[in-house]
């Protein structure tokens, strides 16, 4: 793949990148994709196509196998893995709020680890709550258990935000959430992305979610990329996996995908 | 003679061998928990020890109390007549059930935490003191009141080899065939195991997170 020339926004990039698990059958073989500076680019796919694993490759929580994957220009396993995920925000389906740990504090943890002082953490989680519509007063001193499923998220959120990362990676942030939750997060979450600029890697199995909040979307089967394409062509692309999945998922007699 | 006139009227004695029985499982408690804990904690890093150190504490926890005090009294160092066998064996039984239990509690942490934790860029000893082991506490204490309330019963054995504490009425008594004088140890020791089985139940529910 010496032929590929990384243009200078290239936040990431797959080169031939594959993972495999201690040597059995590949989770995910011959990636290709370059992902720009500010988008959002959605990973869509059924469950098993190899998505989390993607995901994975680039805050190195899995190391490719084959190829590599370059953030920043720099291949993950020439960073320091520490480093590179603190900057990188990860928000995963199932949260993982610390439990032991107010919303505040798990809000301010980065930037605690990153040495920042007091007033500048306190400053930071009473912003990062208010940008995800959690009122500091009511919500910085409670326990994760004592949230909603939705609130659970947007501290999630906030979290992952907290050290500023130029990157962000969600794994089906809004799976485990009710419908309608899950379609204000949706909404709230498009508006913010707008607001933050950042280089985003949306993993979902939702072709409604993919297209409110993708700029591109990648759709992936059995570990490899099928197709890119930029959201507003996605439903008329004629390519035959895109075609083959947009019928599976459409397969009710309802107009749901116009 | 009543017990509780037989205690009574001994209150020198009867203090003197619940402290010493006190100082047994203590000084055990601190020596098991300082080595279990850690070895606990490694066995969540370091998978292929796991089959080998527990199953040794296994092995040490199916050897009967008697025995292990009779067998470590040849023993240099650790071993002969006194307090010092007594410490080793009932640190030795200790060591399970802490061991066990740290490793139990770190390995039950919600696996989302902790990959949420590694995603932020959390080193292995911030996850490990910041996440891990807060969480796990409440089961850590679990295992140390489980192993303090078995060696407070197994501390009555050590007075047959010399090391004392409330044992020492419960053999006189066997040897005496006087039910009183063996209820006057066999009582305080019941006591002592209450005791710590409740104030430790309690730090436990202080601890653990919801």
């Amino acid at each position: 793949m010496n032929g590929t020339v990384s243009g200078p926004q290239a936040v990431i990039e797959f080169r031939g990148a594959g993972f495999s698990l201690n040597g059995g059958p590949a989770r995910v073989s011959g990636l290709n994709i370059q992902i720009w500076r500010g988008e959002t680019l959605v990973l869509l796919g059924r469950s098993g196509a190899g998505k989390t694993t993607t995901l994975k490759l680039i805050n190195r929580l899995l190391e490719p196998t084959t190829g590599e994957v370059l953030v920043e220009g720099k291949p993950t396993t020439a960073w320091d893995p520490i480093r590179l995920r603190r900057r990188i925000g990860y928000v995963i389906q199932e949260v993982g709020l610390f439990p032991h740990l107010p919303v505040d504090a798990n809000v301010g943890l980065v930037p605690e680890l990153e040495g920042w002082k007091l007033e500048r953490i306190h400053a930071r989680v009473e912003e990062l709550l208010r940008l995800v519509g959690l009122e500091p007063g009511r919500f910085a001193s409670r326990r994760p258990h004592e949230l909603s499923g939705g609130q659970r998220q947007r501290v999630g959120v906030a979290r992952a935000l907290a050290a500023d990362p130029p990157i962000l990676l969600m794994d089906e942030p809004f799976g485990a959430l009710d419908p309608v939750t899950r379609a204000e997060l949706q909404r709230e979450f498009s508006r913010l992305k707008e607001q933050l600029n950042k280089t985003i890697v949306f993993v979902t199995h939702d072709v409604q979610e993919a297209l409110r909040l993708g700029t591109r979307i990648a759709l992936m089967a059995e570990g490899r990329l099928v197709g890119v394409r930029p959201s507003r062509e996605f439903l008329q692309s004629s390519e035959p996996d895109v075609r083959a999945f947009l019928d599976a998922v459409s397969g009710w007699d309802e107009p749901a995908l116009r | 003679m009543g017990v509780l006139d037989f205690l009574l009227s001994n209150l020198g004695e009867v203090s003197e061998l619940t402290l010493q029985h006190v100082e047994l499982v203590g000084v055990s408690m601190i020596l098991a928990t300082t080595v279990g804990v850690p070895l606990g904690i490694l066995l969540t890093r370091r998978a292929a020890l796991r089959r080998w150190v527990l199953g040794g504490a296994n092995i040490i926890q199916t050897i009967p109390s008697l025995a292990l005090f009779g067998f470590l009294i040849p023993v240099p160092v650790m071993g002969g007549i006194g307090s010092r066998t007594a410490i080793v064996a009932l640190t030795l039984y200790a060591l399970l059930p802490i061991i066990r239990n740290t490793y139990a509690g770190i390995r039950n942490v919600d696996p989302a935490v902790i990959e949420a934790g590694r995603g932020m860029g959390m080193t292995d000893q911030q996850l490990l003191w910041r996440v891990e082991m807060p969480l796990s506490l409440g089961v850590i204490l679990a295992g140390i009141r489980v192993a303090t309330v078995i060696s407070v019963g197994v501390a009555t054995i050590a007075a047959a080899v010399g090391a004392g504490g409330l044992g020492m009425y419960i053999f006189r008594g066997v040897g005496m065939v006087n039910n009183q004088v063996i209820l006057a140890g066999a009582i305080p020791a019941a006591a002592l195991a209450v005791l710590a089985d409740f104030g430790l139940g309690w730090a436990e529910r202080r601890l653990a997170v919801k």
